[in-house]
């Protein structure tokens, strides 16, 4: 890897399962996610007891109640106690966490999952609140009218040539669930592992005035530190279509074949990184980027390269 | 010069359509009908009450449930002696495990002196009449002494 340290310690996505639905009527977020967390560890045959760290990515906005992370730990059973982590973000900033846990010797695999359900409530105005609450969220810019800003400025540019129209903010339910496992460990588990070669994320500012809109100077520092360089294929979190453009750019992909998925808030990401491993497995890339997005106008951005060779 | 901002408020107010979730949605069609609902764990056999649809120990879907028979037993209470709206002082809450449930439930205890609830004392669920009643809870009104002799502390013990 280039740009930050090597991992001491060879890390694997090892497993996967996800759910997608436009709206999910009856359940709620533990039952939803429940047989999923069990695919994910079934599919390796482990369970709880065989999970060295928990970690997971939502938002209580999304719910409406505070804590309810907590009550989503119903789905994976936490007893005996368990060694678990939360992330307010998506979950591949989770799956991040786990890696970087993974390094310490005597812990070997761990359970990444994320879950929302943004059909509830109103996804353009919640994601407000997660702007500057002094000066910008009070004025509930909704999601999709920041990243019509966004847009404009790439038309305004001149460097994109087409600019797609802007949709509505993608609103689906789901949940995603990963299972990562170390060196030898992950190779017991799985006959296709697909290694993490490189990952890293970055942030801008909060400050949307700060920003130029039409490049992601973290998608290219996250991109380089994780090795994105010469990948074949990419799994691209793309939560408005003109985002692609600017991605595609910001990673140098000329050449790679590139798919491209919104996903539901706060899952989209870590289902990118399973998708990535998905394609890995199946022999459809030697070198594949996977890429997640969270905050307002690709704020933050993490890049990992996945292969089917361990370094 | 002007004077320095101390405070800004900024108020936040968001909509959302709530759902219980399958599990809980039956417990709570079944208290409209005067029924309180428990899900068995299929792993280590605990009765949830309420039921979530999910064991939160095993991490396995809880699928069979069964009815509890609206009995209990007083393990934990507090007397609170300042009243509160609603709720003239003293009034008593108590963590009850109902009878079949292997988790306890935080309920009202009246019709009786405050000083008389005891551990171990035998309570049952005093409900709303029946055209009055919603999908919640708040159809057990309060629980009431039965009378019967207190539980056996072994019991109850592991719920105090």
């Amino acid at each position: 890897m280039s740009g930050q340290a090597a991992l001491r310690r060879d890390v694997a996505i090892v497993s996967w399962a996800s759910f997608e639905t436009p709206s999910e009527p009856a359940r709620n977020e533990v039952e939803m996610l429940l047989p999923v967390v069990q695919e994910a560890l079934g599919k390796v045959g482990l369970t709880q007891q065989d999970i060295g760290f928990t970690v997971s990515g939502s938002s209580d906005y999304l719910q409406g109640f505070p804590f309810a992370f907590v009550g989503a730990l119903d789905a994976v059973g936490a007893w005996p106690p368990i060694r678990e982590s939360h992330v307010e973000m998506d979950g591949a900033f989770a799956l991040y966490e786990a890696v970087n846990v993974l390094q310490e010797e005597g812990i070997d695999t761990a359970l990444v999952y994320a879950f929302a359900r943004p059909s509830r409530g109103e996804v353009d105005r919640t994601l407000a609140l997660q702007l500057d609450p002094y000066y910008v969220a009070p004025l509930w810019p909704d999601a999709r009218g920041l990243a019509a800003l966004q847009a404009q400025a790439m038309k305004d540019s001149g460097r994109f040539g087409d600019v797609p129209d802007l949709p509505p903010t993608y609103v689906a339910d789901g949940c995603v669930a990963v299972v990562l496992a170390v060196g030898d460990r992950a190779r017991e588990l799985t006959k296709t592992p697909a290694w993490i070669r490189g990952i890293d994320h970055r942030i801008e500012p909060p400050s949307l005035g700060v920003r130029d809109l039409t490049t992601s100077p973290s998608t290219i520092a996250a991109g380089d530190a994780a090795g994105a360089a010469g990948a074949d294929a990419a799994w691209l979190h793309v939560p408005y279509p003109h985002q692609e453009l600017v991605l595609r750019e910001a990673l140098g992909l000329s050449g790679a074949t590139v798919d491209s998925a919104a996903g539901p808030v706060m899952v989209g990401g870590l289902e990118r990184l399973a998708a990535a491993a998905a394609g890995i497995a199946a022999g459809k890339a030697r070198r594949a980027v996977a890429h997640a997005t969270s905050g307002p106008c690709l704020q933050q951005n993490l890049v990992a390269v996945l292969e089917g060779v361990a370094q | 010069m002007s004077e320095p901002v101390t405070i800004v408020e900024t108020p936040i107010k968001l909509d959302f359509s709530y759902t219980p979730g399958v599990a809980s949605s039956r417990f709570l069609r079944s208290l409209e009908k005067g029924k309180i609902v428990g899900q068995r764990c299929p792993k280590c056999k605990k009765v949830y009450m309420p039921p979530r649809g999910a064991c939160s120990m095993c991490g396995v879907a809880t699928d069979e449930e069964l009815i509890l028979s609206g009995k209990g037993t007083v393990c934990t209470f507090c007397v609170t002696r300042i009243p509160t709206p609603g709720l003239d002082a003293p009034y008593v809450s108590a963590w009850i495990r109902l009878d079949g449930a292997d988790i306890t439930s935080m309920f009202l205890i009246q019709e009786c002196d405050p000083e008389e609830v005891r551990l171990g004392m035998r309570v049952e669920a005093v409900w709303v009449d029946e055209a009055d009643r919603e999908p919640n809870l708040g159809n057990i009104k309060y629980f009431r002494p039965t009378g019967e002799p207190d539980a056996d502390y072994d019991t109850y013990k592991d719920y105090v």
